[in-house]
């Protein structure tokens, strides 16, 4: 069973083929074209990428505040400095915290409704347009309508009436980190969120499964649901699952518009982002500990994308289409 | 059965085994149900409370609809002092469109010279290209701040945009869609004695708009959407875009309801426009670039 499956994934697509075929290129010459073509844009990435990276370590050594033009070089400092901040280590135990939730629950989320719409035999696109459609809305919106209408504290919010039907006392949901609810907040919006756009990818890998699996395991004797989910939709989607949670634990990372919005000026449940801004951009304007705290997110995250790279196929080039 | 190659079964989707029957069936569409109803209550709340008084929405009582619907709500927003909600509603659309059209030129460019242009040196540029795949433009805002705010671009469209076009992402998803363009076609540019650009504009583009129909919807939502940039360069109220007002109605000091759910459902409603008339291209565009995201 499992090598049927494998060589109808992997067999290779048959136009690869014709690729060391010799071919008169168009006219013109070509490296003045190549230029032509990808030189505004490589000129843009030098100046807004690659620069203020480089020109943000240099400041990192330095001890800049209220100016972006390094004054006494501190050497390591800053980073000495973010560190052993509490507010910056809280904020990376903050965010595990925050991706253990939101990971696994939008993956389920995701794939469960996936699996549903993909069962449904009339209406499909009706139900897939709606789990999608929370896509087209803004964090900043959702946190608006999370905070001031669903988990709003006062009595008139959505879940504390609901709570009042059933006779329990309203809760105020995003007032203080202890009993910790602003994290049901804080998750429930991002799924909202999230949910539809991943649920799409799965969609699209659920319809790539050769129907012939399902037969042959027919025929094996395997009961539909449970087993055959189990033993043959699970394991055929394992590439895309490890995409969505890679991609999943990536935006975890960046984490900010809900946690600025609906825990606006706290000093609690600030992940990463929140609190690099508020070093470099809040009351202190310290851009060199902020430049500190930007190369070591930066340093972590790579080693999060280069597993990314290496289970997507960035950099395989041709293949990896 | 062993080998038929993977790409013809993609075409249609395959009918599923029938299992279950009548009440397996009631039970997936009551299951289904059931969470669409839930995924529509925030569009729910905003439609209620944007046609509310305040006082409907905080009564004792929930209100399931709005006991008289206030249609003077929808000006509302457009006519109160605290925040200039038309302007930035004006700023939100002129970066939105010219994000969408300045990324999809430089990255489309950069993408095809990439895929198709023979240059020895090439595979280089790409790994510089790749790179900055390994580091998100939001870990990277603090320093691109201190260079913007060096430039003097500070509260400028200037500086909400052009930061912004040089997308490594996206020029990456356009290589990897012309590598895979029809080398025929190109062919038949050769013979009309095209040169790179004149087959790139005439023949390449022309065949490519569903393509770019789907970047062009994915950059608009993430510009239209975005926030952490707008409210860095954003620092005078008339740099601000639509989500950065509405956030800042969210910290106001005199909070009123039915006004800030009516801006919520204006800024939401030119997207919500975009996925009813773009989703087949936004869904298409979603499963084949998504998943190298």
């Amino acid at each position: 069973m499992p090598t049927l499956t494998d060589s109808g994934v992997t067999s290779p697509a048959p136009s690869e083929a014709p690729k060391a075929r010799a071919r008169r290129p168009l006219r013109g010459n070509p490296t003045a074209n190549f230029w032509l073509f990808t030189g505004p844009f490589m000129i843009g990435l030098a100046i807004f990428v690659y620069l203020p990276i480089g020109w943000s370590l240099w400041l990192s050594f330095f001890d800049a505040r209220f100016t972006v033009t390094p004054s006494e070089f501190i050497g390591f400092d800053n980073y000495r400095y973010m560190l052993t901040d509490d507010g910056f280590t809280g904020s990376l135990v903050t965010f595990t915290v925050f991706a253990a939730f939101i990971v696994p629950t939008t993956w389920a989320l995701a794939l469960g409704l996936a699996l549903m719409v993909n069962r449904l035999r009339f209406m499909r696109a009706f139900f897939r347009s709606v789990f999608f459609l929370p896509t087209a809305v803004s964090y900043v919106a959702a946190s608006l309508i999370w905070k001031m209408s669903i988990f709003s504290g006062v009595r008139f919010g959505l879940m504390n009436t609901v709570l009042g039907w059933f006779g329990v006392d309203g809760i105020a949901w995003l007032a203080g980190p202890e009993p910790p609810w602003y994290w049901l907040v804080i998750v429930t919006v991002r799924l909202w969120l999230q949910a539809g756009f991943f649920m799409i990818l799965f969609l699209a890998a659920l319809q790539n499964i050769p129907q012939e699996l399902y037969e042959a395991a027919a025929i094996d004797g395997a009961k539909p649901g449970w087993q055959t989910f189990r033993y043959i939709t699970l394991p055929q989607l394992r590439a895309t699952s490890t995409a969505v949670v890679l991609l999943l634990l990536v935006q975890a990372y960046q984490a900010f518009d809900e946690f600025y919005n609906l825990l606006s000026r706290t000093t609690w449940g600030r992940p990463p982002l929140v609190e690099l801004y508020e070093t470099a951009l809040g009351e202190n304007q310290d851009y060199g500990a902020g430049s500190a705290g930007a190369m070591i997110l930066t340093l972590l995250i790579c080693v999060v994308t280069l597993l990314q790279g290496r289970f997507m196929g960035f950099g395989r080039g041709e293949e990896a289409k | 059965m062993t080998t038929t190659a993977p790409g013809t079964r993609k075409s249609r989707t395959p009918r599923r085994v029938r299992r279950g029957g009548v009440m397996g069936s009631a039970g997936l569409y009551a299951a289904t149900s059931v969470a669409a109803v839930l995924f529509l209550v925030p569009f729910y709340l905003i439609v209620r409370n944007a046609l509310s008084t305040d006082a409907d929405i905080t009564g004792a009582e929930w209100q399931f609809f709005p006991t008289d619907i206030q249609w003077g709500n929808v000006t509302e927003p457009f006519s109160d002092s605290t925040v200039d909600f038309a302007r930035s509603l004006w700023n939100s659309a002129v970066v939105g469109v010219l994000h969408t059209l300045g990324t999809l030129l430089v990255a489309s460019l950069a993408g095809y010279g990439l895929a198709r242009i023979p240059y020895r040196h090439a595979d280089k540029v790409f790994y510089a290209v790749l790179g900055t795949l390994m580091v998100p433009t939001a870990v990277t805002f603090v320093p691109s701040f201190v260079l913007v705010s060096s430039l003097g671009w500070v509260d400028t469209y200037r500086g909400l945009i052009i930061p912004g076009l040089f997308s490594g992402f996206t020029c990456f998803l356009f290589r990897q869609y012309f590598l895979g363009f029809p080398k025929e076609l190109e062919e038949a540019a050769r013979v009309d004695g095209l040169g790179y650009w004149g087959a790139y504009w005439r023949v390449v583009v022309p065949n490519s708009l569903n393509f770019f129909a789907a970047i062009a919807t994915i950059t608009f939502i993430s510009g239209w959407n975005a926030f952490l940039w707008p409210l860095v360069i954003g620092q005078d109220p008339s740099a601000w875009t639509i989500q950065v007002a509405l956030s800042s109605y969210m910290t106001n000091q005199t909070v009123n309801f039915h006004l800030m759910f009516m801006a919520t459902a204006i800024s939401i409603l030119p997207l919500v426009f975009v996925f009813l008339f773009l989703q087949r291209w936004l869904v298409q565009g979603i499963a084949q670039t998504g998943i190298k995201g």
